[in-house]
């Protein structure tokens, strides 16, 4: 594995920005913004860095203070890391582009506190993707977590009560992943990831490394929202403000599902998760129960942004099923997804921010003829509703495609059916929007749009959704299929 | 049975930690106070750090500074690692409880109550 300095230069980005963002206010009370977008920059164009130098030379890593692994903590990237630290960023990017005036009308206040722990979070996320030791990612876990509660107690008033319950279950999952990742140092007397794998299939049998797979699977299924332990995202997204909603949504919950195929594909391995024990067949049939009754209450919102937060937790099972499944089809689809659904949600949230900001209201009937008067938004908009129902050429036709091809080949027809049906129920909260979008006239109303800035990273995010759609093969075949686990064999059907 | 009794005896420092963490549980899930959950929560985090420190325990050992006398037997060494993680995470556990006291403090400005079932009233009527 060829060494290199990016993972860390990443997370040292956001950790300097982070600190620059407050001290730089304190002179020059505008430079918030400045100061975040040159970190996001630079962040951004690290990641695309990483994932060049990984499709070309294989996967990289970057030992901390010179220590050799299993002693010391390294930081590891193969395709998977750098696609998702891709995402991250770059989500970040267009948010933060979107972000100048959602937050100068939201918040103005507090901006440069906003930024810094904005930053924070996404230290938190890339370093829990970059990390190749089981307790440090534990660590960027709680830093990601926190700053995400601070984030989102930002808001209307009652987000601070969504929060502090999204602080009570999100550290009772930390704890329990803690829990599981004690067990894993009981048996192995290692931290290392790659080295526990090493070690533990020799302790198949060992009831305490199946205690070990129950905590941390349930641990990280909590913060990605997995049904039954889904209950704290919806007031959590629809609460917080504009901005905040617009970047957790899309990365924070994709970050955990990463960790989870991190942890169950590389570090157990899919031989033990799904086949030994049935605890990848229960996240699998749990997630699509999830899909099912998140998308049902997502029909019955008539506030947009409520629904979108319910669409996130079934869009979310999608991934956990296709982790749940443990075939390499149907985990190339949920890494897809994590792609195709940061694009797609992020575009859909910001365009509520967009309406919310301009002066309209958040129920469906606020989204009465926008369609003439926000043309260029609603078009990106429709684009990344077609994706969420997943109609081709856009991105989520295709991961949802790989979705069931995994879902077939593993002989679980049952959850096909599920992946169909969604779509179904998708198309019907979505299509009462854009019915409403584009057929119905407009009332009377003054708005006051926000400026190109906002509408350029929604209108990008828009193209985004159909360009990832088009590129699908190359990403699956040069990026995602290289890093797969070598235990589950190729992409051959 | 007296087996399970037995090998339960004999391991009785990690039974007490998982009596902490189920009366930290507890005290998430059961009390209405929103200052008790809390409380309830560092409890049961406390639990999971008193869980790594058991495991960390050796009989007679000494402590992990390297003694000519004991010389490189690891088994004549309590193991520091798991002293070392339990040290950030206390650190973490500081941070969200301090998060949460905040928060706290948040919700009581806006809805004047920390008590559950009051405050889904307030927030009714804030709506």
């Amino acid at each position: 594995m060829a060494e290199s300095a990016l993972p860390i230069l990443i997370l040292l980005c956001f950790v300097a920005g982070a600190i620059v963002v407050v001290l730089a206010t304190l002179r020059r009370p505008d430079a918030a913004w400045i100061v975040t977008m040159a970190t996001l920059t630079a962040a951004f164009g690290l990641s695309v860095r990483l994932l060049q130098a990984v499709i070309d030379g294989g996967a990289v890593r970057h030992r901390l203070g010179g220590w050799v692994a299993p002693i010391g903590i390294e930081l590891v990237a193969d395709g998977l890391t750098a696609l998702v630290v891709c995402v991250v960023t770059g989500i970040a990017l267009l948010v933060g582009l979107y972000a100048r005036e959602a937050v100068r009308r939201e918040i103005a206040e507090r901006e440069s506190a906003f930024y810094a722990v904005l930053l924070v979070l996404l230290l938190g996320l890339s370093g829990m993707v970059l990390t190749g030791d089981l307790f440090n990612l534990y660590v960027f876990f709680e830093i990601s977590s926190l700053a995400g509660y601070a984030l989102i107690a930002v808001g209307d008033k009652r987000a601070v009560v969504a929060s502090f319950r999204y602080l009570l279950l999100g550290t009772v999952g930390a704890s329990f992943y803690l829990l599981g990742v004690g067990f894993i140092y009981a048996l192995t007397g290692t931290l290392n990831m790659a080295d526990a794998a090493a070690r533990l299939p020799a302790l198949a049998d060992n009831p305490a490394l199946r205690v070990s797979v129950a905590l941390i699977v349930t641990g990280i299924a909590l913060k990605m929202a997995v049904f039954p332990m889904q209950a704290w995202l919806a007031d959590a997204y629809t609460h917080a403000c504009t901005t905040t909603t617009a970047i957790v949504a899309p990365i924070m919950t994709k970050v955990a599902a990463y960790a989870l195929i991190r942890i169950a594909g590389f570090v157990y391995g899919f031989e033990l998760v799904s086949e030994r024990l049935p605890v990848g067949a229960a996240l699998a049939w749990l997630s699509a129960i999830g899909i099912v009754v998140s998308s049902v209450l997502a029909l019955a919102q008539t506030d947009v942004k409520r629904m979108l937060a319910y669409s996130s937790i079934a869009q979310v099972s999608y991934i956990g099923l296709g982790i749940g499944l443990g075939q390499p089809w149907a985990l190339a689809g949920a890494v897809l997804h994590v792609l195709n659904h940061a694009v797609m949600k992020c575009c859909l949230f910001l365009v509520t921010g967009t309406v919310q900001l301009a002066g309209g209201g958040r129920t469906l009937d606020d989204y009465r003829g926008l369609g003439r008067r926000m043309p260029w938004t609603f078009a990106a908009f429709t684009l990344a509703a077609l994706a969420m129902v997943g109609i081709p050429p856009t991105g989520g036709f295709f991961s949802k495609w790989y979705l069931m091809v995994g879902g077939l080949e593993a002989g679980a027809g049952g959850l096909v059916v599920v992946l169909v049906g969604s779509g179904l129920l998708t198309a019907g909260y979505l299509f009462r929007v854009l019915e409403r979008v584009w057929a119905r006239p407009a009332p009377d109303l003054v708005l006051r749009p926000l400026g190109a800035g906002a509408t350029v990273p929604i209108v990008l995010l828009g193209v985004a959704v159909v360009v990832f759609g088009l590129l699908n093969s190359w990403i699956v075949t040069r990026v995602i299929a290289p890093a797969l686990p070598t235990a589950m064999g190729g992409l051959e059907t | 049975m007296t087996e399970t009794l037995v090998m339960l005896l004999a391991r009785w420092p990690y039974v007490c930690t998982v009596l902490l963490m189920l009366l930290g549980l507890y005290g998430m899930l059961g009390k209405q106070n929103l200052v008790k959950k809390l409380i309830g929560l560092n409890v049961f985090q406390t639990a999971i750090i008193l869980f790594f420190i058991v495991q960390a325990y050796r009989s007679g050992a000494s402590v992990p500074i390297w003694d000519p006398a004991l010389g490189n037997d690891p088994d004549a060494y309590v193991d520091p690692i798991p002293h070392g993680l339990m040290l950030t995470a206390i650190v973490v556990s500081v941070a969200v409880t301090g998060v949460a006291l905040a928060l706290l403090i948040r919700i009581y400005r806006n809805f004047g109550t920390l008590d559950e079932p009051d405050l889904l009233d307030a927030m009714k009527r804030s709506r």
